[in-house]
């Protein structure tokens, strides 16, 4: 099979998670102004989607996620009032989010949406996702931690979003724990069950270093929308590097639209410099992807293990034991504090015996 | 021991466990099983457990409350015919207890202030949600000793225990929880955050409350009156237990808590759907007492 030949002149829509996924690996703390300044630069190198929200989405900001330097409704009016021809779409995890807050980012000027789910339970969708398309809005059903559901699962989880409205299904590596096959297997599961005209998509995590050949896997198997990040910047290694994964369509033939060059010159003179750390496959961000951990956990843990003195990757592969989902961003602590009693390790201030 | 006869409307995983939760009381006792499908598993049970059972909905009940002395009646359908429910049963006399999100009456969380509403002799206390229930009574313990300026709480629940009416309406459960957090929580901004893990065996309903103090927080004053609370709720919840915390981060406390069911018709894990049945058992209690006592009693409404 000669891969290459088979995907020349395929066309595939770029969906830029910096200011979205990015927000994670900033700890929220990303100014309007920058902002502005990364999505301006992102819409001049023709990225036709940019997400902008809280990293947790709409509703984020909260004590379990953390507090945003500004509203997200204010980010997005920010962004997409100067926007040439970029879209800015928003993620919205239903028991997070609420219509209200949708109808809000909409006002503000966002037209397109991730209603977000954990990968079995895409029946907590259906009253957002029919809002989103009275809205008008380009609607997408996300399917997160798709690893812990196998491709007839993710097909039926699919088929149900469909069902709803949902004009484009995503296949979401959250833990970037998939490998090629798992991908593929998941995507044309998905191909084979949906209508012709639903587009299916793939959001990668670079937690194994598979971001670039997770998302080829994605389009073999029929996927036309890719996510991705500048840089990487996004939660746990990152998401799948969008300059590395244009530079390898270019090579291979497949239509992205973008200018290259200028996405190269994006992340190296806007996001690397706005990194806090150096977004890469660390210890701890190597083994999320190998423990199949929510990737968004990372700093969580991080914190946490400073706090009560367990190492983060013994935190994380506890949260991967006890299949701890995204969202449970409360349970690192709670997981932690366990963990620092079963050792004898003191607990500052704890009540519980 | 003279017992008050109740009246169960809506033959679910709900309605059903309840039927075990009002036997065991002292002073309930379940007598009429209210369904809408003759052939349903709910009202088979019921019949088998010896009550008496109608597949007509409320209108089939209505004719036997007085003669089979019905006074208090407990609401597991939706908050799309609760009011009506509500109203009938009202007319005759019998005191609701309303577990769907439809919150006609008080919001009523009982260790908090199941009191004030038993000596207003209230006719319709609606008891919120699952994590309402699991959550406030702590969000009150700190708002008692100091101002707390937003409370937030996550619940995660097994997804074999979220039935699918819960799940097409997530955003009635965010809104109702939110805004007991501040009525009856005391806090003045509420959150609430929702999460449905699908993991086997089935996790058991988990709950973490956040609260923000005003000033800097009495951390030995705060923890005294979260335990108490803790052990009000034990009370009629024995699988409420704490996990970790309290912890101070700043003006931030922060509780990690389980509850665990009782296993009576839903398994243990579904801690959220035993906490609603039981804490609607301890309102119906609390009411029956004073009834028995000759403290209250219930009047058959006027028609407006």
């Amino acid at each position: 099979m000669s891969t290459t030949e088979n995907l020349k002149g395929r066309k595939v829509i770029l969906h830029d998670m910096c200011l979205r996924d990015g927000m994670h690996a900033k700890r929220e703390q990303i100014s309007v102004e920058q902002m502005v300044k990364v999505a301006t630069a992102l819409d001049d190198a023709g990225v036709p989607y940019l997400q902008v929200t809280h990293g947790a989405g709409l509703g984020g900001n909260s004590l379990q996620h953390g507090f945003a330097l500004a509203p997200n409704e204010e980010y997005i009016s920010a962004v997409a009032s100067r926007m040439k021809q970029a879209k800015v779409s928003v993620l919205l995890i239903p028991g997070l989010g609420t219509m209200k807050e949708l109808q809000a980012a909409y006002d503000a000027g966002a037209r397109s949406v991730h209603v977000a789910t954990h990968c079995t339970e895409a029946d907590t969708s259906p009253q957002h996702i029919a809002y989103a398309r009275k809205l008008g809005m380009d609607t997408t059903g996300f399917l997160m931690m798709a690893h812990l559901n196998d491709a007839a699962g993710i097909a039926a989880q699919g088929k149900l979003m469909e069902s709803y409205g949902a004009q484009t299904v995503y296949v979401t590596d959250s833990a970037g724990y998939m490998l090629p096959e798992d991908v593929r297997a998941r995507v044309a599961a998905l191909r084979a069950v949906l209508k012709p005209e639903t587009e299916i998509g793939f959001h990668g995590h670079h937690n194994l270093g598979m971001g670039i050949a997770n998302s080829i896997a994605a389009i073999e198997a029929g996927a036309t929308r890719i996510d991705g990040s500048v840089a990487g910047l996004g939660a746990g290694a990152g998401n799948t590097p969008l300059e590395v994964f244009a530079a390898v369509c270019e090579r291979m033939g497949i239509d992205t639209g973008v200018d290259l060059f200028k996405l190269m010159d994006v992340a190296e003179d806007v996001i690397v410099p706005m990194m806090d750390h150096l977004v890469r496959v660390d210890r701890e961000s190597l083994t999320l992807g190998f423990a199949g951990v929510y990737s968004t956990f990372l700093l969580h843990a991080k914190r946490a293990a400073d706090r009560f003195g367990v190492p983060a990757r013994d935190i994380l592969v506890e949260l991967g034991r006890k299949k701890m989902i995204g969202g449970q961003e409360d349970m690192i602590q709670d997981t932690a504090m366990t963990l620092a009693k079963e050792r004898g390790l003191s607990i500052r201030e704890a009540a519980a015996a | 021991m003279k017992k008050i006869r109740c009246a169960l409307i809506g033959s679910g995983n709900i309605g059903t466990d309840l039927i075990y939760k009002i036997r065991r009381s002292p002073v309930l006792e379940p007598v009429w099983m209210v369904g809408i499908d003759l052939q349903s598993e709910g009202l088979a049970r019921a019949r088998e457990m010896g009550l008496k059972t109608t597949a007509e909905g409320v209108d089939g009940l209505l004719p036997h409350v007085r003669g089979d002395n019905i006074q208090i009646a407990f609401d597991a359908t939706s908050a799309y015919v609760h009011a009506e429910n509500s109203r009938k049963l009202n007319e005759l006399g019998v005191m609701m207890i309303d577990l769907t999100p439809a919150a006609i009456g008080p919001l009523c969380v009982p260790p908090v202030n199941l009191r004030e509403h038993a000596d207003r002799v209230e006719m319709n206390v609606n008891m919120i949600s699952c994590a309402g229930q699991a959550t406030i009574p702590i969000v009150h313990a700190v708002s008692r000793v100091q101002a707390v300026e937003y409370a937030e709480i996550v619940a995660s629940l097994a997804s074999k225990s979220i039935g699918p009416g819960t799940r097409a309406n997530l955003d009635e459960f965010t809104y109702t929880t939110s805004n007991a957090i501040t009525r009856v929580g005391g806090a003045k901004r509420g959150k609430a955050l929702a999460i449905i893990n699908p993991a086997e065996p089935p996790m058991i309903m988990r709950n973490t409350i956040y609260c923000l103090t005003e000033d800097e927080p009495d951390h030995a004053r705060i923890t005294d009156s979260i335990l108490a609370m803790i052990a009000e709720v034990q009370k009629y919840v024995p699988g409420y237990r704490l996990v970790n915390g309290p912890i101070y981060d700043g003006n931030k406390v922060s509780v990690f808590m389980e509850v665990a069911g009782l296993g009576d018709y839903l398994p243990k894990y579904a801690g959220n759907l035993d906490i609603m049945t039981a804490a609607a058992t301890r309102t119906a209690e609390m009411f029956a007492e004073e009834i028995l006592a000759g403290k209250i009693q219930l009047k058959a409404e006027e028609i407006a």
